[in-house]
């Protein structure tokens, strides 16, 4: 089945950044597609490289790369809310005249349509949040 | 269509499960998680509620976040099922839409 996921949650903020991580990588093992991973609100700081959790603390960033890259998952940031709390790719740095990027690999950053689009694509919207 | 609803609250601090309960169609399932595993204790206020809803609906508690709060599985009230990571992405398959109360 295809599923879409939605965060609305930042890391070490909120379980949502673990449960939705739990989730995915559930559906996944269970061999079911995730269609795209959208993170909004505070979601959207899952996606910055510049975290350095404690060595014996689970690494939330890390972990969506890593399994991004094992899935070839979609992880899209949304572009408003990143703008807001200052999650940067290269093109949103030159846009925006910003000395820096902080997106981490793996994600990338777009706009609220690839939430709809994954709505509609997708067969199971679930959504994690405060 | 059947619908599962998640409540992530504890029902002693928000009244998400309240309102999912009072508008939740019959047949439908919910699953508690993360603070929503309060509901599912043996010997709480919400117990009697739980065991009308149960009558009316499926109800499931995920074991990983009840094991995060030192909550053994036989402190659930009977008639809520345990459920791992894995069965939570078996209800989101088997229900038409997810519902997250947050």
């Amino acid at each position: 089945m295809k599923f879409a996921i939605q965060v609305n949650e930042g890391p070490y903020q909120h379980q949502a950044a673990d449960s939705a991580y739990q989730f995915t990588k559930a559906a996944l093992e269970k061999g079911h597609e995730i269609f795209r991973v959208f993170f909004y609100h505070d979601g959207v700081n899952n996606a910055t490289k510049l975290t350095t959790p404690p060595q014996d603390d689970r690494n939330i960033v890390n972990r969506w790369s890593e399994l991004a890259a094992q899935y070839d998952l979609d992880l899209v940031v949304c572009v408003a809310a990143a703008q807001r709390r200052g999650i940067v790719d290269e093109g949103e740095a030159k846009r925006n005249g910003k000395d820096a990027e902080n997106i981490a690999p793996g994600f990338r950053i777009s706009g609220l349509g690839q939430l709809v689009e994954a709505g509609i694509q997708a067969e199971r919207l679930v959504v994690f949040g405060d | 269509m059947s619908i599962l609803h998640t409540v992530n609250k504890s029902p002693y601090e928000k009244n998400s499960l309240d309102s999912c309960l009072s508008l939740a169609s019959e047949g439908s399932a919910l699953l508690l998680i993360e603070d929503g595993i309060y509901a599912a204790l043996k010997g709480a206020a919400k117990e009697p509620q739980m065991k009308e809803a149960a009558q009316k609906m499926k109800l499931y508690v995920l074991g990983p976040d009840l094991k995060a709060r030192g909550m053994a599985e036989d402190r659930v009230i009977e008639g809520i099922e345990v459920v791992d990571y894995a069965g939570f992405v078996d209800l989101a398959a088997t229900h038409d839409k997810v519902n997250a109360w947050l």
